[in-house]
């Protein structure tokens, strides 16, 4: 079995928080793993995404070929566009439904938003929104993380849950528990 | 065994200390910047004292590394690219000296420029040397090749360059990890082949050519060099990375040379190509070896690569347009989207280049015939909407002479934008220049008091630009320190004007912390 993975959003929304989560349950799961992150100029407010790749068997190349993603996991709804020649035919799109308008020509959001919901699977959920309920605004990509696990199948709820906490576990208790918290929500909605 | 996961930056960097490394000379650059970062953090390296604070610029650490590997310890340096052109006199001569301890050249490339002005292949500075290049396919040879490396530098007495490219440097995957070895004791040589007098000098390099068959011997024979020699139409030639594309995109089974070290495995690429119709060539970066391999196999045989229009001749290469040479079509279910735009990276909110950019095109605004001459980091994204304040971005340091030479043209008003890293890593020389001749130029040194691009290193010349400028001789009246915020716009815009105003060098500093780093200290205060 294998799971390939893009994680996407904009610079500072937190995707490599994610992408290290779940490579660290990959990892304790005993699976096969390569991860390709971008550095440098492109985090500063510009376009981010990372290549994650999981999977049961060796892996060769740190890079997804187009048409092969299975999961697209965007922190921003247009963000989660900018790659659909990547997705599979069967493949699945879980993203942030709230635009991060930071560009002069940023499209139509009720566009953007009908254009992902014409996808034959795409799941679109306010995590900001929820993150709030948690009195943790910025564990809106753990409430991501949660949907994800939704959706994962090669690794559990239970398997990424013990990974948030053994990330965040160096924070305290409560830091732990509040991304927990956010995680859950995720899960659940 | 114990595996770890780690980015390819942090393989070499742990590889590194695991084979005895005593000392990190570097200058960030994405996409090399993690293996110091990684040294710098380690607990080994902090229990053995291994040197890895950040050098002024990559000439600078190259041969501060020379001199670690004359006392006889391992030496790693490491950069972007495009700091071998600042190293390369160094690193050249550090070929013809030959090295005592072990010494590694790291040098990561970034094809497809994702944070770079050009794609130079580091391969070429190898060759241009004639010292083994080691090009690991994956983290895991990245780890295991240090301490290869260091040996094979010991043995022949030569530097060895490793060369990355940005997906391998950036590419996080597990690594198995080895027992650390002890570093080499205080051994100062005392030869005189590191003195490069004429005489001496012709000595040494006449017994660099003839350790040229060597290195050839120990590349054919390397554990990194596999071949895989039987009948097919088309032979494959891959190194480095590229290799992993090519399986991904038809398996393991293909007639195949996997380089990952040079001197070109000359041997094997002539078996493969008996075996085979044709050859073509996988390779990131510049055609480098698909040059060499036409040179091994005469006009007469097909070789094909980038060159021939099989592959895209600039670019990195990538799992699709692998697949694509080799006759693998590519199955696509989705178009691109239609509402989408571009989102190019921007200067932070509240980051004081904003304001040093706002101040200097209102002032410029009444100079229609100025030019802003730019630089190496982050303010480059002054060329970039809203502002579009530059002229140009070349090379670290050029914004200084490049303004300087447009001045000795009649260019005015003429103006440099430098940052605070990249003045004391190149722009100091320069200003020298303009003040011996009292070019007619304004420098501002935007001080965010680190390296900012890279992620907040610390900077040479931080709490010294004052002294530095006094000291190169600018006239003290024309040095002036601002604080970049929008509540002091009008006291810069009138500095600015003044000193455009003065014929002569003058520098303005707008000082002011980077948001990053200051969210990153407020941060660490509040854990405390």
């Amino acid at each position: 079995m294998k799971k390939d993975i893009i994680l996407c959003g904009v610079g500072g929304q937190g995707i490599l928080s994610i992408a290290t989560i779940i490579g660290q349950a990959a990892t304790e799961a005993g699976l096969y793993l390569k991860q390709a992150e971008v550095h440098g100029m492109s985090q500063r407010g510009g376009d981010v995404q990372s290549n994650l790749r999981l999977s049961t068997e060796p892996i060769f190349s740190d890079l997804i070929p187009k048409g092969k993603v299975d999961m697209i996991v965007s922190m921003e709804p247009m963000e989660a566009l900018r790659y659909l020649p990547y997705l599979a035919a069967d493949g699945v799109v879980v993203t942030n439904s709230k635009n991060f308008v930071n560009i002069p020509d940023y499209p139509d959001a009720a566009a953007v938003e009908q254009e992902l919901k014409a996808l034959p699977k795409s799941v679109l959920l306010d995590i900001e929104d929820l993150a709030k309920q948690t009195k943790n605004p910025k564990g809106a990509n753990m409430v991501l993380l949660g949907k994800v696990a939704a959706h994962l199948e090669i690794l559990s709820a239970d398997q990424l849950r013990n990974a948030v906490s053994r990330i965040f576990q160096r924070k305290g208790a409560e830091v732990v528990e509040s991304n927990l918290k956010a995680f859950d929500l995720g899960l659940n909605a | 065994m114990e595996k770890r996961l780690l980015l390819g930056d942090e393989a070499i960097a742990l590889g590194a200390i695991h084979a005895g490394l005593s000392g990190v000379y570097a200058y960030p650059g994405t996409p090399s910047t993690e293996i110091t970062e990684f040294i710098q953090s380690n607990k080994l390296a902090q229990e053995r004292n291994i040197h890895s604070r950040w050098s002024t610029n990559e000439k600078t650490a190259m041969e501060a590394a020379l001199g670690m590997s004359y006392a006889g310890k391992r030496a790693l340096v490491c950069m972007k690219h495009v700091g071998m052109n600042v190293c390369a006199d160094a690193f050249v001569n550090s070929a013809v000296t030959g090295v005592n301890g072990g010494l590694v050249v790291l040098a990561a490339d970034d094809p497809s420029m994702h944070s770079s002005q050009n794609e130079q292949d580091s391969r070429f500075y190898g060759k241009f040397a004639m010292i083994p290049i080691f090009e690991p396919t994956n983290q895991q040879e990245a780890y295991d090749m240090m301490a290869d490396a260091f040996a094979l530098s010991e043995k022949l007495h030569l530097p060895i360059l490793m060369r990355v490219v940005t997906r391998l440097a950036h590419s996080r995957a597990a690594v198995e990890i080895k027992d650390p070895i002890a570093e080499n004791g205080l051994n100062p040589d005392s030869g005189r082949h590191w003195v490069l007098l004429p005489g001496i000098a012709r000595k040494q390099y006449l017994g660099l050519v003839e350790k040229q068959a060597e290195m050839l011997n120990v590349a054919e024979a390397s554990k990194y060099n596999m071949s895989k020699v039987k009948k097919a139409k088309t032979g494959i030639v891959a190194c480095g990375i590229a290799y992993n594309y090519v399986c991904e995109a038809i398996g393991t089974d293909a007639a195949v040379v996997k380089v990952s070290q040079y001197p070109l495995p000359e041997k094997q690429i002539r078996q493969l190509a008996e075996s085979c119709e044709e050859l073509m060539i996988f390779e990131d970066g510049q055609p480098v070896v698909e040059n060499d391999v036409r040179a091994i196999l005469g006009t007469g045989y097909t070789v094909k690569g980038r060159l021939t229009g099989d592959l895209p001749r600039t670019g990195e290469l990538d799992p699709d347009n692998v697949a694509k040479a080799l006759g693998v079509a590519t199955e696509l279910t989705f178009a691109p989207a239609k509402n989408l735009a571009n989102r190019p990276p921007q200067l932070c909110k509240g980051c004081g280049h904003r304001d040093v950019y706002t101040a200097l095109n209102q002032v410029a605004a009444e100079y229609p015939n100025h030019r802003i001459f730019g630089d190496i980091g982050c303010y480059t994204l002054g060329a970039l909407p809203p502002f579009q304040s530059l002229a140009s971005c070349v090379d670290m340091g050029a914004s200084i002479t490049m303004a300087k030479g447009a001045a000795d043209a009649g260019l005015f008003p003429s103006i440099a934008v430098i940052g605070d890293s990249t003045f004391t890593h190149s722009g100091m020389t320069g200003l020298l220049d303009a003040v011996n001749e009292n070019s007619n130029i304004t420098v501002v040194i935007s001080d965010n008091l680190t390296t900012g691009m890279t992620g907040g290193q610390d900077s040479a010349g931080t709490n010294k630009f004052e002294a530095i400028c006094l000291g190169l001789g600018v006239d003290p009246a024309h040095v002036r320190v601002v604080v970049p915020l929008p509540q002091n716009m009008e006291e810069i815009t009138k500095i600015i004007r003044e000193e455009i105003e003065y014929k002569g060098v003058s520098v303005i500093i707008p000082r002011r912390e980077c948001m990053q780093t200051l969210q990153r200290h407020l941060r660490e205060k509040k854990n405390k």
